[in-house]
């Protein structure tokens, strides 16, 4: 077992999760199992292979081009010529789930 | 004329021809979809208004006799992780169950402005994580050639509706098979583009770098339409390359004669259900009648695609989901008395099981001591997976193999093992990380008349010949009644 019940409870933590008693231990058992399989890349020896982010470095953009000059065409007109309009301010509140017409509204910060 | 069966340029051409109105055809699917629907389970919204504006603004070309534009009148509808303006759209999660969004997806309003008619909004698993829809918040989607059956994932839901005929084409979208799986369930042509081909803005983000938008449609031919009008480069997306968009309809009129066919060994051997490999077999060799040269490549690596996947794709997800927190947009947990009680009680209620899992793996593979271990040992096999096509595609045009081990599922029978799940994948996730073109087409039917789908691989930007070689295959197979 490589995930224990304590990692399970740090890693919700870290991703704003609650989890019920129940969904901790099915984790517990989902995790390890879809592990034990992810470590098959360890028989891989990958040290002088290059992480691979992102396809669009690769793939798609004037090779012959250096550098920032090979993005240059992603450079959004909104940036060469000022600033895009944005949402107006009433708009985007129109999704909240509690405002007060100025401001999103949340619980309190600071607790205690 | 039973207007549900109709073709885009069949459809089209009726409006133009006014055999028809754009009206009455919207009408007509929206009948189909009221009678049909209730038992299959495709859509999760119904935009009649705006459809309905669309295609009186198509009428009105029509009456004037204006030439109407490549899609004038046409049905379409749209997967929910696309945004539309005004209209509801969920992923399939409850955490946006009342989400209004105040812009439109950029495939979508290309649709639109290419004459479309968008009738409502799709199901499909919870933010696009699945191979079955059953992960919906919502419904699950049946299968419309066995109501017992599962109609892939996540892009059931537009896969069903194509397959039904509720809809001409449909949007879905593919970050590790959500196209081409469903297409191949359901018995419906649907393309993965190359990653950056088609604007992603508007797509509700799963994992930003292996995400696509692409068709599903009842032809090769309504595939290449559909993506000459949404494929293209723009500015809201700076991964969308400024490479030029060919005429993919005139490029399906080229024989494929002479074109090098590669053949994986490693996508035809244990674990692929013995109808489909004889299905995919037959489907090779009628190829090589039409003048296709068959050549054995490999690609060595595959047999990690599903843990670089799984690594990936879940990394990128639980960063990606951070921002449903309830504050401006989606759930909001009505008990919380503090901000960050709100936040985890919003995420507990408002997420379902598959995605809380995938946040969870994501959110372990990038926490310190373990990021070097999983999320940049993953991304350095990436590259493997990627050099492997590289080297094939120096020897062939076009590869091809099955989409999925086995034909269409019982419904839950494997929601409770997400590992077996997950590696029924294995065929398309080495598409979604190498950033190449997929498509799936209907190329045969097992002895239970399910549909079993050829997937043809191509270079980074040639759709056009995974489409000449899809429209040769979809020619062999004589599926379709004349």
């Amino acid at each position: 077992m490589k995930v224990t019940e304590k990692d399970v409870a740090y890693v919700a933590d870290l991703g704003n999760l609650e989890l019920s008693e129940d969904e901790r231990v099915r984790m517990v058992r989902d995790l390890n199992s879809i592990l034990g399989h992810i470590d098959s890349l360890n028989e891989l020896d990958t040290t002088n292979v290059q992480p691979m982010a992102q396809v669009s470095d690769r793939y798609g953009v004037d090779q012959a081009k250096q550098g920032s000059e090979r993005f240059a065409y992603a450079s959004r007109e909104d940036i060469r010529e000022g600033l895009r309009k944005s949402l107006p301010h009433e708009v985007a509140l129109e999704n909240a789930p509690d405002s007060d017409g100025t401001f999103f509204k949340v619980p309190k910060v600071i607790e205690r | 004329m039973n207007l549900n069966l109709l073709t885009i340029d069949a459809a089209r051409s009726a409006v133009q021809e006014r055999g028809t109105s754009a009206a009455a055809l919207a009408e007509s699917f929206y009948a189909k979809i009221e009678s049909d629907d209730p038992k299959i389970g495709a859509f999760l919204t119904l935009s009649k208004e705006r459809a309905m504006a669309k295609a009186a603004e198509i009428d009105g070309l029509a009456a004037k006799g204006e030439k109407l534009p490549p899609l004038g009148g046409v049905p379409v509808a749209i997967k929910d992780v696309m945004v539309t303006k005004g209209i509801r759209t969920t992923a399939g999660s409850k955490i946006l169950g009342n989400y209004i969004p105040p812009y439109d997806c950029t495939a979508v309003a290309r649709l639109e402005a290419a004459g479309a008619v968008v009738l409502g909004k799709l199901n499909c698993d919870e933010f696009a994580m699945g191979s079955s829809n059953e992960n919906s918040a919502w419904k699950p989607v049946h299968n419309p050639r066995d109501l017992t059956r599962v109609p892939g994932g996540s892009s059931g839901g537009s896969a069903a509706a194509v397959a039904a005929d509720m809809a001409v084409a449909a949007l879905g979208s593919d970050t590790g098979g959500s196209i081409r799986q469903p297409a191949s369930f359901c018995g419906v042509a649907g393309l993965m583009p190359t990653y950056g081909r088609v604007s992603r803005y508007g797509l509700i983000a799963f994992a930003s770098s292996l995400d696509h938008i692409g068709p599903l449609t009842k032809t090769v031919k309504d595939a290449a339409i559909v993506l000459r009008t949404i494929a293209g480069r723009d500015p809201m997306d700076s991964t969308s390359a400024e490479v030029p968009v060919p005429d993919y309809v005139a490029e399906l009129e080229k024989p494929v004669r002479g074109l090098k066919i590669g053949v994986a060994k490693e996508y035809l051997g244990e674990g692929l259900d013995s109808e489909i490999r004889k299905a995919i077999e037959t489907a090779i060799q009628k190829l090589a009648k039409q003048g296709c040269e068959i050549v054995e490549v490999s690609l060595p690596h595959t047999k990690y695609a599903i843990p670089t996947y799984y690594i990936v794709a879940t990394a990128e997800a639980s960063s990606n989901l951070a921002r449903f927190d309830g504050v401006r947009y989606g759930y909001r947990a009505k008990d919380a008395r503090t901000l960050s009680e709100m936040y985890r009680r919003s995420r507990d209620q408002g997420f379902g099981a598959e995605v809380k899992r995938r946040i969870m793996l994501g959110t372990y593979a990038l926490s310190a001591g373990y990021y070097d271990a999983y999320y940049l040992k993953a991304q350095r096999v990436r590259t493997l997976l990627t050099r492997d096509f590289e080297e094939a595609f120096k020897k062939v045009d076009a590869i091809v193999g099955p989409v999925s081990p086995t034909a269409a599922f019982k419904l839950g029978e494997k929601v409770d093992d997400p590992l077996a799940m997950y590696l029924a994948d294995i065929f398309t996730v080495t598409a979604d990380l190498a950033g190449i073109p997929g498509i799936s087409v209907p190329c045969a039917e097992t002895k239970d008349k399910l549909p079993i789908g050829l997937q043809i691989l191509g270079r980074h930007f040639d759709e056009s010949t995974i489409l000449r070689v899809a429209q040769a295959s979809e020619d062999a197979a004589q599926l379709r009644a004349a």
